[in-house]
């Protein structure tokens, strides 16, 4: 089987693929990102947990136009999952209002962005509807 | 409250906006410099200090650059980037050097040429099809994540900023925000500054290009080129000067920036409502008026979406009814609460660090009595609001003077 690597390194792939959070051990502010200190509690401690794949769609937009070379339209959006919010893009729905709303409930999908020379496949995420 | 801590605008100025392509960078602020000087009755040679503006060229020098054409005395210049704010950010900053005792008059200036800038941020992208995947940056991203990973336009973001505010609260539509635009438009036929005058009706906006739903291309803020500036002094300066001067001179009962502090998903989406809220809260404080002393208002509408968000943060509403706010009239300039009778940054335009200094000219425009045509009538109490994202957010509330 060909080589995978996640788009992101806070996408998990072994089993159950999911997201991972930095939490803050000492006031629990979740980031997703390479941190040098909690922007909430200044501290520097920081544990890595997994993040819900379930969530509900808290904010969103339809992008009919965008920079160069990004294939459009297509659904931006935060998806609160269990209280932690995540930004991603609303994969297999149609991109129109009348298939996207806000509050509606979604899980976590993988799907592949490419393969490089060396055959690895990068594995990029979203959420889909769970309907 | 002494004399020497109160803040006086004693002449300001914007020049047109618009697509001024025989005008660079240096051309617009001088006119808008020269002009704010003439405006206070004062020279080059009274000013102590200039915070200057130029956001896309932050680090060309914009404000030795205005010196070098209308001036070269000496004085200390801040060339200050504060993206969207950054206007605000400069007269905040000369407004400082005032309050501090350390100059007696002090100049802002902000510029930007923009006519024909397109889409603003996004595409912050290494170039795809790069050999082997390698994570990189902070995110450990193999490739470009703006388009994969949410949005990064502005148009994008600020369209999820309003339809998470209906997501909490309710009463929110793409028709709804395509009205808030249609007022916008409306008032910029009054203004003869403003880069677009045209009105539309709600059928024209609504059908309009889609860039990022629900923000149809007119529901976005135009991109032109533009300057405006301001000369400001104390109270104890004002009271040496003619009674012409201090009949003109309007009065700065609040000045204030602030940015977002830490709250759950901020750094996912931004919220440029708490710092908005925050800001409100210490401006009204400081100025000892209430949103309801307000005789009108310019807000930072860069997208219809955000209007309505900001009618909410400026409490000019009880908190979750913004959508009632508007439906029932009240932000139209015969409402009691008008705003951005300018046509905002919809119809007016928005040449970015130019914005939070022009914002501040109409205000003063209407409190002088000055606004013709489109005068708020008895105007006393005003509000400018901008936001620039990532964030910062800068309120001043003005008052006429009673000279």
């Amino acid at each position: 089987m060909a080589k995978q690597i996640p788009f992101v390194d806070y996408l998990v792939l072994d089993g159950e693929p999911h997201l991972v959070a930095q939490e803050c051990s000492s006031c629990g502010a979740r980031f997703f990102d390479r941190r040098n200190a909690c922007a909430k509690c200044f501290a520097t401690e920081f544990t890595t947990v997994p993040v819900a794949t379930q969530g509900t769609v808290r904010a969103f937009t339809i992008v009919s136009f965008a920079a160069p070379g990004i294939p459009t339209p297509f659904v931006a959006s935060v998806v609160d999952c269990d209280g932690t919010q995540v930004r991603a893009n609303l994969i297999n729905v149609q991109p129109d209002p009348e298939h996207v709303h806000d509050g509606m409930a979604v899980r976590l999908a993988t799907y592949p962005v490419g393969t490089d020379s060396e055959g690895t496949e990068a594995i990029g995420f979203g959420f889909e509807p769970t309907t | 409250m002494s004399a020497s801590d109160e803040i006086w605008i004693l002449g300001i100025r914007m020049t047109k906006f618009g697509k001024l392509p025989d005008l660079d960078t240096v051309d617009l602020a001088a006119e808008a410099a020269v002009g704010a000087l003439a405006d206070a009755g004062v020279s080059m040679r009274d000013i102590g200090v200039l915070a200057a503006g130029n956001l896309m060229n932050a680090n060309a020098g914009i404000g030795q650059q205005l010196q070098k054409q209308i001036g070269q005395t000496g004085i200390p210049v801040y060339n200050v980037a504060n993206a969207c704010a950054t206007g605000a950010t400069a007269l905040r900053t000369a407004i400082m050097a005032v309050k501090a005792g350390e100059v007696d008059y002090g100049m802002a200036v902000g510029v930007e040429k923009l006519s024909g800038a397109g889409l603003l941020a996004g595409g912050s992208r290494k170039k795809d099809g790069d050999d082997v995947w390698a994570p990189t940056g902070r995110y450990g991203a193999v490739a470009p994540i703006d388009g994969r990973i949410g949005t990064e336009t502005m148009p994008g973001v600020f369209a999820q900023i309003g339809t998470e505010y209906g997501h909490k609260y309710g009463g929110t539509s793409f028709e709804l925000f395509a009205k808030i635009s249609e007022k916008n438009h409306a008032h910029s036929t009054l203004n003869p500054l403003a880069a677009y005058q045209k009105r539309f009706t709600l059928e024209q906006i609504m059908n309009d290009v889609m860039i990022a739903y629900p923000n149809t291309r007119a529901m976005c803020s135009a991109n032109c080129d533009g300057a405006a500036a301001a000369i400001v002094c104390n109270g104890e300066t004002l009271k040496s000067l003619s009674l012409e001067q201090r009949r003109r001179a309007v009065k700065v009962s609040a000045s204030v920036l602030t940015t977002d502090p830490y709250e759950e998903g901020c750094q996912v989406l931004p919220n440029v409502n708490t710092l908005t809220r925050n800001a409100a809260t210490i401006a009204y404080q400081q100025a000892g008026v209430g949103p309801g002393d307000l005789d009108l208002v310019e807000l930072h509408d860069c997208f219809a979406t955000a209007e309505l968000v900001h009618y909410d943060n400026l409490m000019l509403c009880d908190e979750g009814g913004a959508a009632d706010f508007f439906n029932s009239g009240a932000t139209w300039r015969d409402g009691s609460t008008p705003v951005n009778v300018s046509g905002g940054l919809e119809s007016k335009g928005h040449p970015i660090a130019a914005t939070g200094i022009a914002n501040i000219w109409e205000i003063c425009h209407h409190l002088r009595g000055e606004a013709g045509d489109r005068q708020i009538a008895n105007a006393k109490v005003g509000l400018a609001h901008v936001i620039g994202l990532g964030s910062a957010c800068g309120i001043h509330i003005l008052e006429k003077s009673a000279a």
